[in-house]
This record gives C-alpha cells, structure tokens and sequence, in this order.
C-alpha cells in the first residue's frame, strides 16, 4: 500500500486561475519524498487538497488506503502538516498549543501532555513550555509546527518549506532529525527551496511546474539525467591569461579563480592531468551549483520556453 | 478508543480552550457587562425609574430586571464566538481544527459551548449584582433556565456564522453594532409593547429579541406581552435555522477553505 496516491486532482479556483491541471503522484510508504517546483507551481495548493485545507475541484485523493472522499477522519488521522506559514495562535502558551492540537485527535488530556512532553523535548522546546508562542524565535516557531504535527504520530509527514528562514545550524539539526523520524518509518513528504535539502534527504522526487508534473523518479536517476557539471577551480598561482586544454573549455572569473564544464562523458583527472601538465595546481574546487538546483532550472526553463519535457 | 470517545475529547479540547480564552482575559470579558449593568440599574433603575412610577404592576427597576440580564447573554455569547472564531481564522490557527478528524457539528459545538458559557458566567454575575438593586422573586426556575440557556446558544450560532464570513475586524462589530444593539433596545427590554401605538406593536413582533426577553421575563416575574408556546417556538425555530445554515457553511467550507 503507497502511504499517499494521487489521480487526476485537478484545481480551479474560483477567479478562475487553473493550479492543478490533472497531477499523478504516488509516494511509497517509508519514502521520503521531495516535491519541488517554483513558487506558483501548485505545490501548496497540492499540499492543501491532501490536508484538507483547500478543496478539490476533481481527482482522487487517498492515504494509507484512505479515501479523502469517502473517508475524510481516516486520511486526516495519517496525516501530520508541518505548513509554510506560522498558523497556531501567538496568545497560547506553547505546552497547550500542542496538548490541544493532540485533543483534536482524540487524545485525552492525561497521555496528551505526555506525547507533548516527548514531542517537545525532541525538539528542545519542553523548557519553553509556558511561555506565549509570540514570544518564540523564528527558527523556534518552525520546531514547535513540527513537535505539533508529530503529537498525534502521524505516519505521513508534509513539511512545507520547514527550513525556510531558520539559520544553518538549526537547519543541520533539523534535517538529522527528519532523518531519524524517517529512519523510524515515518514517511515524508517535503517541499522546499533549499535544493541540496531535497538532495541530501530525499529518496524520490516529482517536480511541478504550472500545475503539472514535469518530472517524477528517484532522485539518483533524475541526477544521472545531468549531462554536465559546472565546477569552480581555486588555482594555487596567479594567472594572466587562461590556459588551453583539450576537450575543456575555461572560463576566467578572476586572477585565481576558473569555471570549468565536465560532461558526463569525461573525467576530472583528466582535466588534473592537463592542468598539472602546465604547471597550474588546484587548491581546491567546488560545484558552481547544486546538481539537482541545476536540473531543476533547465525544466523549469525549457516548460517556460514551451519545450517538451 | 471509540470513535465517539475522541469526538468527546475533541470536543472537551475545543470547549476548555474557550473558557480558558475568556477567563484568561477576564478584565475585558466578564467585569465590563457587570459595570454597565450597575449603571443602568443606577440611573434608569434608581434615578429616573423612580420617577416613572409602575410597569405592568411592577417597580420600573424590577422590570428591567430580566432585560438587562438577558442583553447581557446576548451580547456575550454572541461576541464570544464571533471573536474567537474570527481569530482562529485571522491567525491561520483554526486550520489546526481542519485538518484534525474532528467532525463539523462537534467544532460547531464547541464553539457554541464556549459562548454559551461566557454568556452563562456574565449572566450570573449580572443576576448576582441584580440582588442588591431589587428584591425580585423567581416565578419559575424551569422557563427561566431553559430561555436563559437557549438564547445563550441562539446567539453563540449567530456569532459563529459572522465570523465565518468576517474577513476583517471591521465585518465583526457590524452586525452588533447596526443589528444587535437597536435589536435588543427595541426588543422590550426597558418598555412593555403594550404601551406602543398598534403599529409598532406588530412591527415589534418581528423582533425576535422581544420573544426571548418576555419570555425570560416571564420566568423571573411571571408577566410577558407574548403567549409562552409562541416565544419558546420561535427561539427553538432559531436555533435549529441557525444550526442547520452553520454546519453547511463549515460542510462547504465557505470563509476557511480555498
């Protein structure tokens, strides 16, 4: 059984403005699975229509087996929602704000305060527990949407944009934690626009442009799509002019610095060997882009241009 | 756990959070209906009902007793629902209920029971401030509690179906401020309708304030310018209406869901 399928779900909102022109994604249980695409793309209208936040104008949602139609408590029940924007009230206090959030689910005050306990405390905020939630950091808000969510224990995990204006450590520390929840068979959906986010934790991967999904596959076949890299090498000596090596093309960016292309078909000693054969040392190189950040803007690009994907 | 042992927890969740909303603030919830009765008590009461002499074999203080009791559930049911409900929406917070496996008529429910209570708490604070005022005599506890609680509940349902259609701070002091209010002054609450021309007694009728507040006044006095059967009918034709018209808007989702 796929924690998540989707059939045909097709949007329209009421100005008129088409989100969903008929989306097809399955997610496998224990996935965790990256949903990418551009602001506009349809991403969190797809997000809503599974949470029940927004309404479908066509399709078949189900979860676990779980008809959204038919079985709207059963879909709700899988389901934990990490979203983009802060929504819990910033009068609470944060102890409550989660107690009351597992009540929802039917969870009686007594083992509510208990998950909270746990859920919090994973996420270092059980210290906080009686202070407003107004008075929280952005980065601690962010972790108190994800203790909230988990309260309930849900079996399929949406985080939308979870990482979104939290520093890098705190972003490190949440992706080990994603990790972990995952490890222990939660399955997770994540959106987000910190591309080697989706890289580095996710096992597959749909992409969804204009509200259509352009691409839908593990996330090591898409990256082997990647016909070329684009590296930037820090040269050991100045140079004044570039040198010419055979089957690779240089491009200057300043007295130290080069960018080169290295297509699949080639190898990166071979470009060492050359470089070392002039006389030139590297000290050190590294991916001008993130591999799935540049795969990702040649199909937004050529869906924008009207090419076939 | 049973399907309708969660629905209760979820409803108790709902409910308790509401109180805690209210009582949390206290200040700006409870204390300032009592303060505004006190006043009306002191200056119609005292000061110019004196003055006014009897109405409907009563002492003019005494019969704006059951009145300004009932306009102070009204207002407070009504604006404990339409404020919170507004809020939840305005902070994003009532997705939390959305996307939670709690039917409807159970969010509907804990609502209303937040407001019910509110209006509940002020109505026996201002009954309490009551007694030192006037020396009235409960004529029958049964209509006095079931027109006391029923309008609680009307009035929590009308403040829930504003706030489902509130889109800014503005949408909910509309209705009390242009509908409610002259509603409730014009709803008997400091007069009898006998004492208007024909005319305005039957353009009276069609207020439905002046059935509640009669018949409430039937219950602490045991007067009221309209039959019993008709005023319980009516408030209970309400409460089904309103229930009925709430529970579609949060069945199609109109004002929380795109």
């Amino acid at each position: 059984m796929n924690a998540l399928d989707i059939r045909d779900l097709r949007k329209v909102y009421k100005n008129g403005f088409e989100a969903l022109k008929g989306i097809d994604v399955s997610v496998a249980e224990g996935d965790f699975f990256a949903l990418l695409g551009p602001n506009g793309a349809g991403k969190s209208t797809a997000i809503g229509i599974i949470s029940s936040l927004v309404n479908k104008s066509s399709g078949r949602v189900e979860v676990f087996g779980h008809d959204l139609d038919r079985d709207p408590e059963g879909v709700k029940s899988c389901i934990g929602l990490v979203p983009q924007e802060f929504n819990f009230n910033m009068w609470e206090p944060i102890g409550e704000i989660v107690v009351n959030q597992a009540g929802f689910y039917g969870i009686p005050r007594k083992e509510a305060w208990q998950r909270a306990e746990e859920s919090l405390r994973q996420l270092d905020l059980w210290d906080k527990r009686l202070q407003m939630s107004r008075t929280l950091s952005g980065g601690m808000k962010r972790r108190l949407m994800i203790a909230r969510a988990l309260v309930h224990r849900p079996k399929l995990l949406i985080l939308d944009e979870p990482t979104a204006g939290v520093d890098i450590e705190i972003r490190r520390s949440m992706w080990e934690f994603m990790s972990e929840l995952n490890r222990q068979g939660t399955t997770i959906i994540l959106t987000t626009h910190y591309l080697e986010e989706a890289e580095s934790l996710c096992r597959n991967i749909a992409i969804i442009n204009q509200g259509r999904i352009v691409e839908h596959s593990r996330m090591d076949q898409l990256l082997h799509q990647l016909h070329t890299e684009t590296f930037v090498l820090n040269l050991r000596d100045r140079i004044t002019e570039l040198p010419r090596l055979q089957g690779f093309e240089l491009k200057r960016l300043d007295e130290q610095r080069v960018e080169v292309a290295v297509s699949s078909g080639q190898s990166i000693n071979q470009l060492f060997e050359q470089l070392s054969s002039q006389g030139l040392g590297v000290t050190s190189l590294r991916n001008k882009q993130n591999r799935l950040e540049q795969l990702f803007m040649n199909m937004v690009e050529s869906a924008r241009n009207g090419a076939p994907q | 756990m049973t399907r309708y042992s969660r629905y209760w927890t979820a409803f108790r969740t709902i409910f308790t959070k509401e109180l805690l909303r209210f009582t949390r603030i206290w200040l700006q919830t409870i204390l300032p209906p009592v303060i505004t009765t006190v006043l009306y008590y002191i200056i119609f009461g005292n000061l110019i009902g004196s003055r006014i002499g009897e109405m409907d074999g009563f002492r003019y203080i005494d019969f704006i007793v059951p009145g300004l009791i009932l306009m102070a559930v009204i207002t407070n049911s009504y604006s404990n629902v339409v404020s919170s409900f507004f809020s939840s929406k305005f902070q994003r917070h009532v997705e939390e209920l959305i996307i939670s496996p709690v039917p409807n008529w159970v969010i509907l429910g804990g609502y209303v029971a937040g407001g019910v209570a509110r209006g509940v708490m002020v109505g026996i604070a201002v009954t309490a401030v009551s007694l030192f005022f006037t020396d009235i005599q409960v004529q029958s506890y049964g209509w006095t509690l079931t027109v006391f609680t029923l309008t609680a509940i009307l009035f929590s349902l009308a403040g829930f179906i504003n706030a489902v259609y509130a889109n800014s701070f503005d949408d909910i002091s509309i209705i009390p401020t242009f509908v409610l209010t002259p509603l409730t002054y014009l709803g008997g609450v400091f007069y009898s309708i006998n004492m208007l021309p024909q005319i305005w007694q039957q353009i009276s009728l069609a207020n439905p304030i002046l059935y509640m507040v009669n018949a409430f006044r039937y219950g602490l006095l045991g007067v009221s310018d309209i039959h019993m059967g008709v005023a319980l009918g009516i408030v209970i034709l309400f409460i089904i209406a309103l229930t009925g018209f709430s529970l579609y808007l949060l069945n199609r989702g109109i004002g929380i869901k795109s």
